[in-house]
């Protein structure tokens, strides 16, 4: 039998039951000293339960917890992290109002006289902060960092606090490649510290990158956990999906597209001013375009002026010859347009609604509230899509906010399609969501590009824009800088693009 | 349908079992309280007195329920009692035709609906400082078209919607379970019921699927203006006069908290205006339910406070979680001490 002291962490036999559904199954997992552990698995595979139980945040129905050794049973977060467990998660759970000091002291402050010492939690804040190499001023409200910062500032926060596991749930998400260099470099410092980390992600490469075993879950069960060295990728997701994928996503080649034919949507000098320079811009019908950039450079920008959620100040839009009215997102809907936001919690969905209230709701407010949609009408649309886009949901009629991400993207997909659009705009369509309807999600696109449909997709993953975008636009500083066409499409030529665009800048 | 039957019963059941046990308890207090009794061709009883008297506030929450559900709030409904009272005596008084004073006194109505309605949804301002402003500024207003005084009138048309009877029911609860009959059917009927629900849940994201966000909102503002106007002049009409200090007073308390009683959100969402509308019956049975059983009156805002912190508490998620638990250990009880022999 392996040395049980060898895990700073271990958990065995982890059951947990939701009323109708088994969320986890005899799940076994451990963590070893200076560990990083990739936790894997398609969304509502049991990731985000099994931490929960860790940390206390759901009680388990059944299994052993041992920390050290010793059996725990955390009533809460609180306690997990005076137990020594701590956890990140990828919105960023500080108080954006509050100082860095403050947040990293929040519940401990040093006091003096009974009041807060603000210069030696100042002090103290500092010379925490310069281990992870941040030099920063810790005066300052948290909302004025990147989120990138905010989240080593987080990290120090749970590690200073329990220091001898730290969760990282989904970190990387909305950092760009530099950050999650940098986020890299302080996990592997802390590694060698002796912490056990567990890291949650859906980038497959990072999971190659840092992490030493990888644990798969799938519909609540252990699949495996495996050495990273010794488990190819195709297997891997193999895996995670249950089946073997054909060809890896991120792997495919540029698809030869036929070549579009007339451009069937025109923007000319097409921008307002502060949000995104003048741009000229041509889509057929049937074409992806893609839209690269680096976050801030204007590529949610150009999505929000496309559609009218920001009014343009300058330019023309024309369809067949025709000018079109997108002075809102009512008249963009009304001109057949589209527009799956980035930020699903705040832009997309409609959370106390049911599934089939979200997906008939762009429907139904083009029609006007005078004429209703008739319920069995939206029943029939509903399970439609729910059947089409593999909704995964026990009921059409089950509020929208508790489906996982990945089904709350492909509802407000069906939003769009049950509009029968003609021009959709994607803005990152498959960011926090896992592989299989990350995939899922891709052939989508590439089956409404076939059915005529315009499309913009938006996305920070380049691989996959190359698979599916017949030209992509690289974006800079709130301007559009470079074309590609063709046999141009490749990562590599959007990353050059990019960093030429930034080496050609003058001073 | 028999579904959707089902769903409003599961709705409605926590309002209708407060209430129904409200009027058993006073009913054991007040032995005669279920007696009705017919003369001049009007019904007579408590439980008729409790509709008729509690008809301002039960027009009133149907308009808060809406404006509830686009997450804001209407203080201003009060105050805008007392406005409409005043410009329906005012112009009663001057003269003017029964047609025509009511068609003014709504179109006030609408009009102050209107002003909070474009504070909210084109000035963006929170709704609860948004209609402070015409909750205070209201009774100035009234109190300017009254000059002051307790504006008193005799003309019988007028007097027949506050104390005249219909079908055997006074008017004033003909006008309020007609109106909300109306408003009910409106909202279900039509699309806005859903569309109001998700500009109450997600204004953002609705305004980007299309929905004219702005126009629902300051429709459910006019709505609730309308609706205070028919309170007002109900009120005017029962004390033929209007009071600009005191029609009203405190009413847009009431009609808030019969929409909670009713179970809609204050975070806005789902909505039902039948339960709020029972809201308000349960509120009104409940004042005179005590001033029945004989309570010094000096204990009746406290009874009345611990009735309704009762059925809150009853309400909320957290409680009926725990009467889940509570009822499921109960199940599961015998079956562990079967296993433990």
């Amino acid at each position: 039998m392996q040395s049980v002291s060898s895990y700073v962490l271990s958990a065995t036999g982890i059951d947990k039951i939701f009323p109708g559904a088994r969320a986890l199954n005899g799940v076994d997992f451990s963590l070893a000293r200076g560990e990083v552990h990739a936790l894997l698995g398609e969304n509502g595979a049991g990731k985000s339960t099994l931490i929960k139980c860790l940390t206390g945040a759901y009680r388990r129905d059944g299994g052993r917890i041992l920390l050290d050794g010793v059996d725990v049973d955390p009533h809460n977060t609180l306690e997990a992290q005076k137990l020594g467990i701590g956890t990140v998660y990828q919105e960023v759970n500080l108080l954006a109002n509050l100082t860095v000091a403050e947040n990293l002291f929040l519940g401990r402050q040093p006091r003096r006289f009974g009041l807060v010492d603000a210069r030696a939690m100042n002090k103290q804040a500092r010379a925490l902060l310069s281990e992870y190499d941040l030099d920063i001023d810790v005066t300052a409200e948290l909302s004025a960092f990147s989120v990138a910062v905010q989240q080593v500032i987080a990290i120090a926060r749970a590690v200073d606090l329990s220091g001898k596991v730290l969760i990282l749930d989904e970190p990387t998400a909305s950092l760009d490649t530099h950050e999650v260099a940098m986020l890299f470099r302080i996990v592997r410092r802390l590694k060698e510290r002796g912490l056990g980390i567990i890291f949650i992600t859906h980038f497959l490469e990072q999971v190659y990158e840092i992490s030493d075993r990888i644990t798969v879950l799938r519909n609540g069960q252990l699949v495996g956990t495996r050495e990273t060295a010794a488990l190819p990728r195709r297997e891997l997701i193999a895996m995670m999906l249950g089946r073997e994928l054909v060809q890896e996503v991120g792997e495919a080649k540029h698809s030869e597209t036929k070549a579009p034919g007339e451009a069937r949507f025109r923007f000319r000098s097409f921008g307002r001013k502060g949000h995104i320079q003048p741009f000229d811009l041509d889509v057929a019908s049937g074409e992806v375009v893609g839209i690269a950039g680096l976050l801030g450079s204007g590529r949610t920008e150009t999505a929000e002026i496309l559609f009218g959620a920001e009014r343009a100040d300058s330019g023309t839009a024309q369809a067949d010859g025709r000018t079109l009215d997108l002075s809102s997102p009512r008249a963009a809907i009304r001109e057949k347009f589209g527009f799956c936001p980035e930020d699903r919690k705040v832009d997309g969905i409609v959370g106390d609604l049911s599934v089939r209230e979200n997906i008939v709701l762009a429907l139904q407010a083009r029609r006007g509230w005078a004429r209703p949609i008739s319920r069995s009408e939206q029943d029939r649309l509903a399970d439609h899509y729910i059947k089409a886009l593999d909704i995964r949901t026990s009921d059409r009629e089950k509020p929208i906010r508790l489906l996982s991400g990945g089904n709350q993207q492909k509802a407000i997909l069906a939003r769009w399609l049950a509009t029968n659009p003609e021009f959709l705009i994607l803005d990152e369509p498959t960011r926090g969501i896992d592989v299989g309807a990350h995939a899922e999600i891709i052939r989508l696109i590439e089956t409404l590009c076939e059915n005529g449909m315009s499309l913009i997709v938006i996305s920070s993953e380049l691989e996959e824009l190359v698979a599916y975008s017949s030209r992509v636009l690289v974006l800079r500083d709130r301007a559009h800088v470079a074309e590609l066409t063709g046999e141009e499409v490749t990562t590599n030529a959007i990353i050059e693009a990019i960093a030429s665009a930034h080496e050609g800048r003058p001073a | 349908m028999t579904g959707t039957l089902k769903a409003y019963a599961v709705r409605l059941f926590p309002q209708v079992a407060a209430l129904a046990i409200i009027l058993f308890m006073v009913s054991l207090a007040f032995p005669g309280f279920f007696k009705l009794s017919f003369q001049n061709d009007r019904l007579y009883g408590s439980l008729i007195d409790i509709l008729n008297r509690g008809a301002p506030v039960a027009l009133l929450a149907i308009g808060m329920t809406v404006v509830i559900a686009t997450k804001g709030i209407d203080l201003s409904v009060g105050a805008v009692m007392a406005i409409c009272g005043a410009v329906a005596a005012a112009s009663i008084t001057a003269g003017h035709s029964l047609a025509f004073t009511l068609a003014v006194t709504i179109s006030t109505g609408i009009l102050c609906g209107l002003w909070n309605g474009v504070l909210v949804a084109v000035l963006d301002i929170q709704p609860i400082i948004a209609t402070l402003v015409l909750m205070v500024a209201g009774r100035g207003i009234a109190q300017l078209i009254t000059e002051g005084a307790i504006l008193t009138f005799n003309h019988p048309g007028l007097i027949f919607i506050g104390s005249g009877s219909l079908f055997g029911l006074p008017m004033p609860v003909i006008i309020w379970l007609g109106f909300g009959l109306i408003v009910a059917l409106l909202v279900r009927r039509t699309a806005l019921g859903m569309l109001i629900e998700a500009v109450g849940v997600n204004r953002r994201a609705s305004r980007l699927s299309g929905v004219s966000t702005g126009v629902l909102l300051i429709a459910a503002y006019m709505l609730s203006g309308l609706c205070a106007a028919l309170a007002g002049i109900i009120a005017a009409a029962d004390i033929r006069g209007a009071d600009a200090n005191n029609a009203g007073l405190w009413l847009e308390l009431d009609a808030i908290l019969a929409v909670v009683v009713g179970g809609t959100s204050l975070l806005g969402g789902r909505f039902s205006i039948a339960a709020s509308l029972l809201g308000a019956m349960i509120i009104q049975s409940i004042n005179t339910g005590i001033l029945l059983s004989g309570f010094p009156p000096e204990f009746n805002l406290i009874i009345k406070a611990a009735i309704i912190v009762l059925i809150l508490v009853i309400q909320s998620p957290r409680a009926q979680s725990a009467f889940i638990w509570l009822s499921r250990a109960r199940a599961t009880e015998p079956t562990k001490g079967q296993e433990a022999k």
